[in-house]
């Protein structure tokens, strides 16, 4: 019954853009598929279509975009950019960016890091690898950080760290309940150790939260490795992971190259950290909303925002 | 031929037997050569001091590395007047590349945890070249949460290429290990040294490496990830991997001018494996100092110290107000 409240809903929250950035929004908006479907048409016609990594199927990417970016024939879960993201999750609508004015900058002088975050900014329309604020979730006042593989890698460094440091500052001020998605490759390399510093920056701020007696549910999706498994990611009062999302330490291919031996089935995957009792439960997409909401029901959190 | 000698310090080890050489020959034939063994030991310090003073940090790296460098329990035996090993994390078993313990530092009572590399190969084997599974992390946030409980400070050596990489440590939350020690660290209640010995390779570093002071050997390096990883993942290049040590900003120099560290222990002329000694006695300085002033603060006072310590660390650009965050 209540699912069906959650579920079927045909349209989404638009995030709030910063006005400054409202000339790449244009045509980022949902107010205008047609024009952008016909413009990808005439251009990129293959960008019509994807073909799913795990079952080859070819799906039609507005299909695939409506069942939440997961394969409607095997379930594979795609990966999904932080905006889809929050539109999935929140009550239309209900999403206020916080701390979006936090960015990058290129403390080491290290080569090509300026460019490169260029790049990315471009590419995603994303200020860095983190969109944090609060909304609703089914009614219930979150405070929400969702992470974005597409901004290099999802890879945390000082300006990721800030801003989630922040938001959890702010949830515990707020007494808001708080849930981080985490998707990352771990901390950013070009940063240097400001990056490494993150992990205990992020944790230390997650220690005072749970003495506030907070919430904390930590989302787990494809993929997750690195100093943001071994810091924020894996410290949830309840972890959730994305069926079939990677989440790891060290990487695949790390421990292949230095135990030199072939790696076990299924190592590594969201099914095999429930084996293992590193999370709590393994959620499907689809569902995913609807346990945040029980989750929070059960704990009863009561945020100021209204 | 000792095979440990770097590229680097082949002159200072050359002129050594030179001088070695003439003082033999001096008591063998009986003639004065004092001057001339004066002269090539002023020498000598020259041509060190030279050497030493413009380091690339890839040299660097190599003396943080050095097969001779003092581990976490030769400096142990140097500075404590008593010391008992614990071990086990209770829960699984006792990671040997995590060594930790109880004693007294000029009877004042500590827990000292530290990442232990082998001498020998064996030994390495069994210590796991310093690099510990998840057990390592645990064991060390018992031995911590018991020195909490007992009021004693707490002071961790780091010297670890990296956490384990391997299926079993990744069985057993490697990860979940390592943030659980960054989280409870970050509210013990008694005041943690934290000292770079030797590597301070990322996450395996910074597991037992949250406290109110990290300081590090001056020849020591403390890096996000070793230089040769960061070559292969963005240049797909092992050969750039000495670029990638400069571009990474990992020396001790280095980190105290971008804020991470609070100090430098200077090494004895050479690096800490010329006088292990020497080296302790400079260690055992700084902590005896730092455990007087961190002494002074209460436990709330001490909390929110490290809080705010952590909290400042990143450099990011706020847009809004339009200024870039230094420390």
């Amino acid at each position: 019954m209540f699912r069906e409240l959650f579920r079927s809903k045909n349209k989404y929250v638009t995030v709030n853009r910063d006005p400054q950035y409202s000339d790449r929004s244009e045509h980022e908006t949902e107010k205008v598929p047609e024009i952008r479907e016909r413009v990808k048409v005439e251009k990129e016609g293959d960008h019509l279509w994807t073909k799913c990594k795990s079952c080859q199927e070819i799906i039609y990417n507005k299909k695939l975009a409506e069942n939440q970016m997961v394969c409607p024939v095997c379930d594979y879960h795609f990966r999904i950019s932080a905006r889809d993201r929050i539109n999935s999750l929140l009550d239309e609508d209900s999403f206020i960016e916080l701390f979006s004015e936090v960015t990058s900058t290129n403390p080491l002088n290290f080569k090509g890091y300026a460019e490169q975050l260029e790049k990315n900014q471009k590419k995603t329309n994303l200020r860095d690898a983190v969109i944090t604020g609060r909304g609703k979730l089914c009614g219930t006042p979150v405070a929400l950080g969702v992470m974005d593989f597409g901004f290099a890698g999802g890879s945390m460094g000082s300006a990721v760290g800030e801003k989630l440091t922040s938001l959890i500052e702010y949830a515990a001020s707020k007494r808001l309940p708080l849930v981080i998605i985490s998707t990352a490759g771990g901390a950013r390399m070009q940063e240097g150790m400001l990056s490494l510093m993150q992990m205990a920056k992020t944790s230390a701020a997650l220690a005072r939260y749970a003495k506030a007696g907070l919430l904390y549910i930590s989302v787990l999706t494809d993929p997750t490795s690195g100093g943001v498994t071994a810091s924020y990611a894996m410290l949830g009062d309840i972890n959730i992971a994305e069926p079939g999302a990677l989440i790891a330490f060290a990487g695949p291919r790390v421990i292949k190259q230095t135990i030199s031996q072939e790696l076990p089935e299924g190592f590594q995957t969201a099914e095999f950290l429930l084996e293992h009792g590193m999370v709590d439960r393994v959620v499907h997409r689809h569902e995913l909303q609807d346990e945040l909401s029980r989750i929070l029901r059960i704990h009863r959190m009561v945020g100021e925002v209204s | 031929m000792n095979l440990n000698i770097l590229d680097f310090e082949r002159p200072i080890y050359e002129l050594e037997s030179k001088i070695e050489e003439l003082k033999n020959f001096m008591k063998e034939q009986n003639i004065d050569l004092t001057e001339e063994i004066q002269l090539l030991e002023d020498k000598m310090v020259k041509v060190s001091e030279t050497i030493y003073q413009k380091l690339h940090p890839w040299q660097i790296l190599q003396i943080a590395r050095h097969p001779e460098r003092p581990l976490t329990s030769d400096y142990i035996q140097l500075i404590c007047d008593d010391f008992l090993e614990l071990h086990g994390d209770r829960h699984y078993g006792d990671d040997q590349a995590i060594l930790g313990g109880i004693g007294l530092i000029e009877g004042n009572p500590v827990t000292i945890i530290g990442h232990q590399k082998g001498t020998t190969t064996r030994e390495n084997l069994q210590r796991n070249f310093g690099m510990a599974h998840p057990e390592g992390y645990r064991k060390a946030l018992r031995l911590m949460k018991q020195a909490e409980k007992f009021n004693r400070p707490i002071i961790t050596f780091i010297n670890t290429p990296g956490a384990y990489p391997g299926i079993g440590a990744e069985e057993r939350g490697q990860a979940e290990a390592i943030a659980r020690n960054l989280l409870e660290m970050s509210e013990l209640t008694v005041p943690i040294l934290v000292y770079v010995i030797g590597e301070g390779g990322s996450g395996g570093a910074l597991g037992i490496g949250v406290g109110d002071r990290i300081i590090m050997f001056q020849f020591s390096y403390y890096s996000v990830c070793t230089p040769e990883a960061c070559a292969t993942i963005l240049w797909h290049d092992t050969q750039e991997a000495k670029n990638a040590s400069e571009a990474l900003r990992i020396t001790a120099k280095d980190l105290l001018e971008i804020g991470i560290v609070d100090d430098v222990l200077q090494e004895p002329r050479g690096g800490a494996h010329r006088n292990p000694v020497a080296m302790a006695k400079n260690l055992k300085q700084s902590i005896l100092q730092n455990l007087v002033h961190l002494k002074t603060l209460s436990k709330e006072e001490l909390i929110a110290q490290r809080y705010s310590k952590f909290r400042n660390t990143g450099q990011y650009l706020d847009i809004q107000i339009n200024q870039s965050n230094q420390i």
